[in-house]
């Protein structure tokens, strides 16, 4: 099982942090032909609360469907991070929104700080595609699916009317993400 | 043929529809809900009727009169759904009529944590409605299987002319893992036996000619009498106490005595193993992950996953308990399972528990941990020093 990848997306409730791991997983069992199994755990409400999904992509068969070390988490709020990190494997990638996350937790791992919601508000127009923009970014940071398989899937879920603003959305994460130097514990 | 990527609900609606459903009645519950999403839209457009009803009671009512009315139909709910039905399943199992209940577990009791999974309804799917009574539930642990063991679960429901339990976790229902569609003619689809007499000859529980007796339609001219009270061959009520024993007995036995073709299991790394675990749902799958982990480490341990939990697999615990020395039972309850795999085991070999109950699954670590742990307490040296240690 050394191929065995994990992913953590995670943030509030109506952040999209559950669409961002089916949109991963299908990337990979659809567009890279790897085996995907995605999950997920949140609560009861509707919104807020502390959401994640979790990816597992293997050339081998996934049995256990969640997440037992973590190579790449995202936390989109400080709850989720706080709540979620724990799990996250020695040399493992944290990528969070630096406006959301102020207390960056330590451990043995490698923080990555760029305020995603602000960036996406800012400069794609909209808030909510913060969570593709996000995708682009772990695509970037993890190089676990293939920039064409990622597209296609995300492509492949959004609205027709919003196929510009996401794929922009993505490419903005795989820029910014390139700039990126992990934060100085 | 075409690979999805979807949800394990969304696998039992394409199993179902795949089996021939053509009615759905139900009230939305999570984590069941997608079920009958999928279904609300796909059923309209193959001829089918989508009912959302008023509660799970009139839900699985209206199943049952669907059914009667010559449609296979289905229902899904969660474990306060599950609850309310037990009042209609008793009614199926007595008139003996075909219909598909989907339970996708979350924690309880009660309302519990909605959103978080369980496996605690295991013996509530068993005896869940009172009397002595049949049953016949699947427990897949995969997106394929789901759709697989839906299928399954309707060809049973109509060889068998009884309710069917699909019953697994909030984890399997809400996962996605990629699928492949069966074609048409792919998986075997089995439709009741009707009758070939003519209306006015038909007796609804004629037995003469076989412990399962047709099953008309209504609508189609065959008038026949319904009833949850025990009845005659003519379906009217009886107060013969002789009748009564008999279609007691035969309501039981019309399973029991098929449930070698009801049974279905999958084996891993049995053959030499000397631990056996037995797991069903997604602790099958945390439990097919520690015995390839600790095989790597050349530990004998092996898997039984029954997909048909009940009836239950007694023949496969008993071999497999002939032949290991331990049996390490994990399930996202106190202990339900375990007591049934201790009863079959009968004393052949140690049966033992792994229980969850904090709306996470089972870890796979935990598996390995008790059965690392064991190994240590097997070794003679190591039993004296912690004696020492511990005294």
């Amino acid at each position: 099982m050394s191929d065995r990848v994990e992913l953590r997306f995670s943030g509030s409730g109506g952040q999209g942090m559950i669409l961002a791991g089916i949109i991963m997983a299908e990337a990979a069992a659809i567009y890279d032909g790897k085996n995907a199994v995605q999950s997920q755990s949140y609560g009861p409400e509707s919104r807020g609360g502390a959401t994640r999904a979790e990816v597992i992509i293997s050339t081998e068969e996934i049995d256990y469907p969640k997440a037992t070390s973590i190579d790449a988490m995202l936390a989109m709020t400080q709850e989720a991070c706080n709540k979620y990190h724990k799990d996250i494997k020695e040399g493992g990638i944290l990528l969070i929104d630096a406006d959301e996350v102020r207390d960056i937790p330590k451990g043995n791992f490698k923080v990555y700080s760029f305020p995603i919601i602000r960036y996406a508000m800012e400069n794609l127009g909209k808030a909510i595609v913060a969570n593709i923009m996000a995708l682009g970014m772990i695509t970037e940071l993890t190089g676990v699916v293939s920039h064409q398989a990622i597209e296609k899937a995300v492509l492949a879920r959004v609205p027709k009317a919003f196929l510009e603003l996401n794929k922009k959305a993505l490419h903005a994460g795989f820029e910014k993400a390139k700039e990126l130097k992990p934060v100085e514990a | 043929m075409e690979r999805k990527f979807i949800q394990g609900n969304e696998a039992c609606s394409e199993g179902a529809l795949y089996a021939g459903c053509r009615f759905y009645a139900g009230y939305p519950i999570t984590p069941s809900s997608e079920i009958m999403e999928v279904m609300s839209v796909r059923l309209p457009k193959v001829g089918g009727v989508f009912i959302q009803m008023e509660d799970e009671i009139a839900s699985v009512c209206a199943i049952v009169g669907a059914s009667l009315g010559g449609l296979k139909s289905m229902t899904a709910t969660s474990g306060p759904g599950f609850s309310l039905m037990q009042e209609g399943i008793g009614f199926a199992c007595m008139a003996e009529v075909p219909c598909v209940i989907v339970n996708v577990m979350r924690s309880g009791p009660s309302t519990g944590y909605p959103t978080g999974p369980s496996q605690a309804d295991m013996m509530q799917v068993r005896w869940g409605t009172h009397g002595d009574h049949p049953m016949i539930a699947l427990t897949p642990s995969t997106v394929q299987e789901i759709l697989t063991e839906t299928v399954r679960a309707f060809n049973l429901a109509e060889t068998y002319r009884t309710p069917v339990v699909l019953l697994y976790d909030e984890v399997i229902g809400h996962m996605r893992e990629a699928i492949t569609l069966p074609k048409e003619g792919e998986l075997e689809v089995v439709d009741r036996a009707r009758p070939n007499c003519p209306p006015e000859e038909y007796r609804p529980y004629d037995i003469s000619k076989g412990e399962i007796p047709p099953l008309a339609a209504y609508g189609e001219g065959y008038r026949f009498h319904v009833t949850g009270l025990y009845h005659g061959e003519d379906g009217f009520p009886t107060g013969n106490t002789k009748l009564i024993e008999e279609a007691n007995k035969r309501l039981l036995s019309k399973v029991e005595k098929n449930r070698e073709k009801i049974w279905k299991n999958e084996d891993f790394y049995l053959d030499d193993a000397e631990i056996g675990i037995f797991a069903y749902g997604v602790s099958a799958r945390s439990a097919k992950f520690a015995v390839k982990e600790l095989r790597k480490k050349g530990i004998k341990v092996g898997l039984l996953k029954p997909l048909t939990i009940w009836p239950f697999p007694d023949k496969a615990v008993r071999e497999m308990a002939e032949k290991v020395d331990t049996i390490i039972v994990p399930e996202m309850n106190l202990g339900q399972i375990s007591l049934e795999v201790e009863r079959a085991a009968g004393g052949r070999c140690d049966v033992r528990g792994i229980y969850r109950v904090d709306t996470e699954p089972i870890h796979p670590q935990q598996i390995m941990d008790a059965i690392l742990s064991r190994e240590e307490l097997t070794l003679p040296t190591e039993l004296a020093e912690r004696d020492m240690t511990d005294g």
